[in-house]
């Protein structure tokens, strides 16, 4: 054990923060009462943003804590951040949404902030016992925060949806750490990559504990076939809180599966990568395919976040420094179109009731032309269509599949984006080319639109500057390698 | 000039001229009447410009000129640039949108009367994605541009079109879209080949044989959709006819040159043993486009399809004389995408003339259009006459290149072209008759009105250009030649490079003893 020069639990101290801030928040909100939600939201975005700055501070270089279970490396800020961000724009996004449906609740905040704890505390995972922590950890607020409109029959099953598999998914992971455990003898990360050193080829015991852990994240990471809750879920569940699904817990998830898969089992690549490829052309396939005829824009984003987590998988299926950076660039975008097209569902309100048939978007190019701009922008992006963000996207992750040979992979690649630009043409349609049925009530809320136009203004202009994200994450991915 | 961001300039002008437009508020009268302005001067604002480029070009060198250079994105250690500059297989690309967005905006004055805002930043923005493909000297930049034009057409189709725009939207963007991504991976494997995704050392690249193939279908994938070849043309009459007029203006004018900008800029130099080896292939196809589309064309009853399967045919004389890879042939092949540049775009305008009137493409629901139209009937024959190859029109110049430069390779191939030439003949002269000639039937024709002054000032300058490139086509070889023959010369150099190799190879395994196994 090596000795720190530093007090153990430093590495740790954005995850501190955030915890007892919002332990502290929950004080604040149960003085204050029932009314106290919309301070507390408030105050939750400053302190996720101030977590992302104590991240940023001291995070840069790699560092262990907690006899070694606990790790913070660039590539675990650059995570952290994309966690953050997406928190403190969910929770931004939630509170007008919250008040409208009387369900302006305190407590509402203070689970993203759990939440957002726990997915920090994955991403750091040096160690199984760390990684279950944390899993469950985010696991456990996001079930109550699923099912939190408690009056609503469909809110309340998706919460209920989510746990029974949720646990279900859990449980192979706890069953395939245990195999790994019993195998290796070791729970640590850096500890299984030392066994798997050597030249002789490990137990299948091993391998069949990687397999169950790795079906476990893929669960979370919504990865067909593992996806069957994820739209049902996403429809169910409050619109702000289903915008939180489909970002940070699946960008905590994706980033855990990185470290796992490249950390301690980094030697097994040609065990895994067979795997992650299968999990990567179905879940492209089925988001294509499937979200074809979808009537509900919630359950089509919900097969749309499969399908991108497919390409997503692509990178990480090369394994290499660029395929990495290709997941993390990936990653970061898709948090930025995706988190915006959630801000223009949340706009689809008519005599102040939420709408979710695509076909109530008919003719908004005419009647509300710049939430129809913004959203035909994140359409464009998502079917990764250049000049928006969404193409740089989907070509860092080819230029990754490309250099590892897998051409198979990114001929699949592309080939299921021709066929998911058909969806997300179809809501440009709908607006552009059909003629307008409904209008949605104005005025939009202040703070929407502040969501909109940043990220309407990144995903647009990220062809400028990509610098900043691209040059970020190519660090951050080296720093995964550079042990 | 050379401190002049020249080409920059005539690439993001529009989008600035588009920013503005998207400002302007007031009521929809005046919003529509101060778009129209600021499109129309911002588009002959870009024209202006861009003739500077033909005056200050040097036709004497293949190289690139122009160039523009800036450092962009730096992604593991090799640096994407900013990277623009034309040649001679450019220039007249870029004079070409710059000419049509000007004659379109022109042509959709009065015949787009609703979101005439978002109307015109379309057709600023696809002028912009249209000069930047053919001033990138960048992979990626131009990859940008190349998909990006599919936004601005996917709206125009989509939003003005006719009855069945949404098919016809939906089919033309993932058709494209379709082959344009198989050649994005191809440019990938290029990067990885050269390092670098600069055109530039790309063309100075020699790739591997076997690999030369799959890279030369990847980019054909995309080309061949574009231009549109035989049998992936099927997208190009249900745009045609559902698109606006001035969108069929630029989708006929400029969009279906990129397919051959792209051989002769991408397939030839970078690929020339792949080039040959599917030499045959596309002799076939372009043949098969020729003649089967044309007798395609001869059945139509619309007149917007008939024109859109002439352009067909016109496009496989254009890929037949591209991989004849002779010198004339190729030259004759930018020729006569220009001319069909002009004349297509002319017809399309020509046809939309009569729309405006009687809201209707059907053949069968005009004639005798001579007697009330006299002014109109001129102007149609003029186009109809280039469009068949009259000599003394530009139609004959790049036909008869072509054909010159393909006999000497292929004397079937030219005579199955040559037939074509006759059947297209054909069907615009029967066009012609059905329209224009014969007795007035119908009462509502009786009241249509000639030509007015607007309509006049958009065919001026297509008439004048017309006539100029048939009567002295050295004004547009001679900036085309040095940059054609060039990579004419590279292409038989490296197949004659490899010939000998291949000649070396089989004289030492034919002589005994001399070979390792």
């Amino acid at each position: 054990m090596p000795v720190a020069a530093l007090p153990d639990w430093l590495p740790a101290l954005p995850e501190l923060v955030l915890v007892c801030a919002a332990m502290v928040l929950l004080v604040i909100g149960v003085l204050r009462g029932e009314d106290s939600a919309k301070l507390v939201s408030w105050l939750s975005v400053i302190v996720l943003i101030v977590t992302l700055g104590v991240a940023v501070a001291f995070g840069g270089t790699r560092q262990t804590g907690f006899y070694g279970m606990f790790v913070t490396d660039a590539y675990a800020v650059f995570m952290k951040a994309l966690v953050l961000v997406g928190g403190a724009i969910a929770i931004i996004m939630s509170i007008r949404f919250n008040e409208d449906h009387h369900i302006a609740r305190f407590e509402f905040p203070v689970l993203i902030l759990l939440s957002s704890t726990g997915m920090m505390v994955m991403i750091s995972a040096n160690d199984l016992i760390t990684l279950y922590l944390g899993l469950e950890m985010m696991s456990l607020a996001l079930y109550v925060s699923a099912s939190f409109d408690r009056d609503s029959v469909r809110s309340s099953e998706a919460g209920l949806k989510y746990f029974v598999l949720g646990a279900l998914a859990s449980g192979m992971l706890l069953y395939g750490a245990s195999l790994i455990y019993g195998f290796a003898g070791t729970t640590s990360f850096a500890g299984l990559a030392q066994v798997f050193s050597g030249s002789a080829r490990p137990s299948s015991g091993l391998i069949i504990g990687m397999v169950f852990v790795a079906v476990g994240l893929a669960f979370k990471t919504s990865a067909v076939p593992f996806h069957m809750w994820v739209p049902d879920v996403y429809e169910g569940a409050p619109t702000p809180v289903t915008a939180f699904f489909s970002v940070a817990p699946k960008t905590a998830a994706i980033a855990l599966f990185i470290r796992f898969l490249i950390e301690p089992f980094g030697a097994l690549l040609a065990d895994w990568r067979q795997v992650i490829v299968f999990l990567s052309v179905a879940s492209m396939a089925l988001g294509a395919v499937a979200a074809i005829a979808q009537t509900n824009i919630k359950r089509l984003m919900a097969y749309s976040s499969i399908g991108h987590v497919g390409y997503a998988l692509i990178g990480l299926a090369a394994a290499t420094p660029a395929g990495i950076r290709g997941v993390l660039v990936y990653m970061a975008i898709y948090l930025f179109m995706n988190l915006g097209t959630w801000a223009v569902i949340l706009c689809m309100r008519q005599n102040g009731r939420m709408v979710e048939g695509i076909a109530d978007l008919s003719g908004l190019g005419r009647s509300q032309p710049g939430l129809a701009f913004a959203l035909a922008i994140f359409m464009f992006a998502m079917a990764g269509i250049p000049p928006t963000a969404g193409f740089f996207s989907k070509l860092y992750i080819f230029l990754a599949a490309i250099d590892a040979h897998l051409v198979g992979l990114a001929v699949i690649g592309v080939l299921a984006s021709v066929v998911g630009a058909f969806y997300y043409l179809r809501i440009v349609k709908v607006m552009y080319f059909d003629e307008p049925l409904g209008v949605f009530d104005r005025p939009i809320a202040v703070e929407l639109k502040g969501v909109l136009i940043v990220t309407a203004f990144v995903v647009l202009f990220f062809v400028l500057l990509p610098d900043p994200i691209v040059g970020g994450a190519g660090t951050a991915a080296a720093s995964l390698f550079a042990r | 000039m050379s401190h002049w961001p020249l080409l920059s300039l005539i690439t993001f002008l529009p989008l600035i001229g588009a920013a503005f437009i998207m400002l302007a508020s007031g009521d929809e009268a005046v919003v529509a009447r101060n778009a129209r302005n600021i499109a129309l001067s911002t588009s002959v604002i870009v024209f202006l410009l861009s003739v500077l480029l033909w005056i200050y070009f040097d036709p004497t060198t293949p190289a690139f000129q122009f160039v523009e250079r800036h450092r962009w994105v730096t992604i593991g250690g090799v640096t994407i640039s900013y990277h623009m500059g034309i040649d001679g297989i450019s220039l007249f690309f870029v004079l070409l949108s710059t000419l049509l967005t000007v004659l379109s905006i022109g042509a959709s004055w009065v015949s787009i009367h609703t979101q005439v805002r978002e109307y015109m930043i379309a057709f600023l923005a696809l002028e912009s994605m249209m000069v930047g493909i053919f001033s990138s000297l960048d992979f990626v930049q131009f990859y940008i541009f190349f998909e990006g034009v599919l936004i601005p057409m996917f709206l125009i189709i989509g939003i003005w079109g006719h009855s069945n725009r949404v098919y016809a939207a939906f089919k033309f963007f993932l058709y494209t879209l379709l082959g344009s991504v198989l050649s994005l991976l191809a440019i990938i494997t290029v990067y990885y080949q050269t390092g670098s995704t600069d055109i530039e050392v790309a063309l100075a690249h020699q790739f591997p044989p076997d690999l030369q193939k799959w890279l030369w279908l990847a980019f054909f994938a995309s080309f061949a959709v574009k231009v549109p070849m035989w049998p992936v043309h099927t997208w190009l009459p249900d745009a045609h006819v559902e698109a606006p007029t001035a969108g069929s203006v630029i989708l006929a004018g400029v969009l279906l040159k990129l397919g051959g900008y792209g051989f002769i800029r991408f397939s030839l130099p970078l690929f020339p043993l792949a080039s040959q080896y599917f030499t045959p292939l596309m002799f076939s196809l372009s043949a098969i486009a020729v003649i089967y589309t044309s007798l395609v064309a001869l059945a139509q009853t619309n007149m917007k399809k008939l024109i859109a399967y002439s352009s067909v045919a016109h496009m496989g004389f254009v890929t037949m004389g591209i991989f004849a890879m002779t010198s004339e042939a190729v030259q004759g092949a930018m020729i006569q995408m220009l001319s069909h540049g002009f004349v297509s775009a002319a017809l399309f305008l020509i046809v939309g003339v009569v729309y405006d009137r009687m809201h209707t493409y059907d053949i069968s629901r005009y004639g005798g259009l001579v007697q009330r139209m006299p002014a109109y009937s001129f102007v149609f024959m003029v186009f109809m006459l280039a469009s068949v190859g009259l000599p003394g029109t530009s139609g004959i110049v790049g036909e008869f290149l072509i054909l010159l430069g393909t006999f000497r390779v292929s004397t079937l191939e030219c005579f199955l072209a040559a037939t074509a030439l006759f059947l297209g003949a054909a069907y615009m002269l029967y066009l012609y008759r059905r329209v224009i000639f014969g007795t007035i039937t119908r009462d509502d024709l009786r009241n249509m009105l000639d030509l007015t002054p607007r309509e006049k000032a958009v065919f001026a300058p297509l008439i004048v250009l017309v006539f100029w490139m048939g009567i002295y086509p050295s004004s547009f070889i001679g900036p085309i030649a040095a940059s054609a023959d060039n990579i004419v010369k590279h292409v038989q150099a490296a197949q004659k490079a490899a010939a000998a190799a291949m000649l070396e190879r089989d004289r030492l395994a034919g002589l005994p003893g001399s070979g390792t196994h």
